[in-house]
């Protein structure tokens, strides 16, 4: 499989701010891919150098194999784009909305409908844009962008400002994007988003990608401690202690949490002592890597 | 599919300007609302009678031969009282506009100086008729004979000037609030970079607001000239159709300044504001609600920078003036002018980026 996108020491300041800085990475065909990193970290920027929606002050792009700047009409059709959720026409339905964006692509009005349904908003159809909650304003903002069935997908910040349920339910339509082999691209500043649907993710801060790799991979080289939680006075601390493999033991309010680095010996051990009724289990996340990328907690 | 495109774009921005009742209140109903106002307000000030008293007996009119008679009750509305007095209190308090009595041969008119017109006509009227009697008693035949005729046409009424007036303000009004709530609203909500990612070809987004903006300025103009000829009788003079280009001009003139309106402002609403902070003084100093005729010099010379001067009058001389055609031409070349030098102004302004 070749390249969707290649991207070689791009850059873009706006002033004094480098929003972007030598960043430099490639998307396979029909890869998920995630950016991730807070706001302001450059996610947007670089997702609209790539669209071709702005000129880089350097560094080069390829998308599907051509320049993407300046406005590249050949490109347009084999792309597709969700900005945000509320960038649709005024005051029109649901259906009159996804048909109009249809009709830009020459694509049938027909057509428009199964999408309507695919994202499940066909009893939303004839409700006005305004009037849907965030939710269906994202999910028919997906079906506008996929409408034209498009080889490359652009999503930023596809879940931003949605209630947990919403995003879940979310995850749900976008993990299923890329089966038919379709790229994806999608920003996000939820740790979790990006483990649950990216193949690979590439965590930027301050405008340059600090590291680049399936969340798994991420998560294992980080060499972080798993905490295994054991519910309360089932073991003492000395008992703890003198299991092989654990490296501390602290009290939690909900139980004994001993910090290791070899879950599967302290959980068997456990095992054996019969004390795993109630234990929980913690390893790394994408949250660990970022603390230890940055030496600073995450914050969304 | 690009002609497709149009169509469902122009589509798509006419259901979000009639979904929109503040905007189509602001375009079609409030102007409407100002015209049957001032139709209606001043339609009759002109075939208003001078209130006459007539106390006791007075041959002068009594005898007046009937002929003439019609034409001094054309300028006189007469009631009859036999109390001087009361008729003169009358007067004072300006129940009626003269009172009448005869002493002898002389004919005493007691008038208020309240209605400076009516006074005036009121003295003039009554020495002629005084005069023509004298003369048609003493047998002999005038030397001199007046014959006055107005210059205007005869149905030269109020409606007649208000109605291009209020066109052009409420022209002015829709198209500058429309581009400028289109430009700031599409770019905040990024629905323009969705448009720009789109393989529509930006001279089709622009062609159907564009046309969307005259199709509604040509609805406007449509409405007022029907409502004023059914309702107010107006009528129009011979080249009036050649203000059908010279309003679709003025109304890319006042798109250009929407544009620039929604090129510097942040937010939608401010854009509006700051379309309407312009238009509105402009209305007043063009002449849309009330004629510059009795504005100082100054004030008339300031008029003519603005753009909507030039329509107004380009209207007026074409619509109700009865001239020619080619009164029109200087300004449309105007407010073309305005147009182009209004919009590259706007997009050396406009900023993706709102912060």
């Amino acid at each position: 499989m070749g390249a969707a996108i290649e991207v070689v020491d791009l850059a873009k300041s706006y002033g004094e701010l480098r929003a972007v800085d030598a960043v430099s990475f490639e998307v396979a065909e029909g890869e998920f891919f995630g950016i991730l990193g807070p706001n302001g970290a450059g996610k947007t920027t670089t997702l609209e150098m790539i669209e071709g929606l702005r000129q880089p002050d350097a560094g080069t792009i390829r998308l599907l194999g051509e320049p993407p700047w300046p406005r590249n009409p050949a490109l347009l059709p084999r792309i597709g784009v969700q900005l945000q959720s509320s960038a649709f026409f005024e005051r029109l339905t649901a259906r009159e909305q996804i048909h109009t964006l249809a009709s830009l692509y020459g694509v049938k009005a027909a057509t428009a409908d199964d999408w309507l349904e695919r994202v499940g908003l066909v009893d939303k159809a004839d409700t006005r844009v305004e009037q849907l909650s965030g939710g269906q304003a994202q999910r028919l903002s997906i079906a506008c962008a996929l409408v034209h069935e498009p080889e490359v997908v652009f999503l930023d910040e596809p879940t931003a400002a949605l209630d947990p349920q919403a995003r879940r339910n979310l995850w749900e339509l976008l993990s299923g994007l890329n089966d038919s082999g379709r790229t994806v691209v999608l920003t996000t500043h939820y740790m979790d988003e990006a483990e649950v649907l990216c193949d690979r993710v590439a965590i930027v801060d301050h405008g340059r990608i600090l590291q680049l790799d399936s969340p798994a991979s991420l998560v294992r080289g980080l060499d972080a401690a798993t905490r295994i939680t054991v519910a309360p006075g089932q073991l003492s601390t000395q008992e703890a202690l003198a299991i092989s493999g654990v490296d501390d033991v602290t009290e939690g309010s909900t139980g004994l949490v001993l910090r290791t680095r070899q879950p599967a010996v302290v959980l068997s051990a456990l095992a054996e002592q019969q004390h795993l009724a109630g234990v929980q289990v913690q390893t790394g996340t994408l949250e660990d890597v970022f603390l230890s990328l940055t030496g600073r907690e995450y914050r969304a | 599919m690009s002609s497709l495109a149009f169509k469902n774009l122009s589509l798509a921005i006419i259901r979000g300007f009639v979904r929109d009742k503040a905007s189509v209140f602001f375009a079609i109903v409030f102007p409407l609302m100002f015209l049957v106002l001032f139709g209606g307000l001043f339609g009759d000030a002109s075939t208003s009678r001078v209130e006459m008293i007539q106390v006791g007996d007075v041959a002068f009119i009594d005898q007046m031969p009937r002929a003439e008679k019609a034409t001094f009750e054309e300028t006189f509305h007469i009631t009859h009282s036999d109390d001087l007095e009361a008729s003169v209190a009358k007067v004072k308090k300006g129940d009626a506009d003269v009172a009448v009595e005869m002493r002898g041969k002389t004919l005493i008119a007691h008038y208020t100086q309240t209605d400076q017109v009516k006074a005036a006509v009121t003295q003039g009227v009554l020495r002629a008729f005084v005069d023509s009697t004298n003369l048609a008693l003493s047998g002999k035949p005038p030397t001199y004979e007046l014959q006055a005729e107005r210059v205007e046409d005869d149905s030269l009424k109020v409606i007649q000037f208000v109605t291009p007036g209020l066109l052009g303000w409420a022209v002015a009004m829709s198209a500058s609030f429309g581009a400028a709530a289109t430009l700031n609203g599409w770019r905040n909500s990024k629905l323009l970079r969705r448009l720009q990612l789109s393989p529509v070809p930006t001279g089709t987004l622009v062609g159907a607001r564009v046309s969307v903006t005259i199709a509604i300025a040509l609805t406007q103009m449509a409405i007022f000239l029907g409502l004023g000829a059914a309702a107010f009788g107006l009528t129009l003079t011979g080249a009036w159709p050649v203000a059908i280009p010279l309003l679709v001009v003025g109304t890319l003139c006042f798109m250009a300044i929407g544009l620039l309106a929604g090129a510097v402002a942040k937010t939608t609403e401010g854009a509006v504001n700051m379309a309407n902070f312009i238009v509105l003084p402009m209305s007043f100093l063009s002449g849309s609600f009330f004629p510059l005729d009795a504005a100082p010099a100054w004030l008339q010379g300031l008029a003519h920078v603005l753009p909507l001067w030039w329509l107004n009058e380009g209207m007026l001389d074409v619509m109700v003036r009865g001239e020619s055609a080619t009164a029109v031409l200087l300004p449309m070349v105007v407010l073309a002018a305005f147009a182009l030098v209004v919009t590259a102004i706007a997009a050396k302004l406009f900023r993706w980026e709102t912060t």
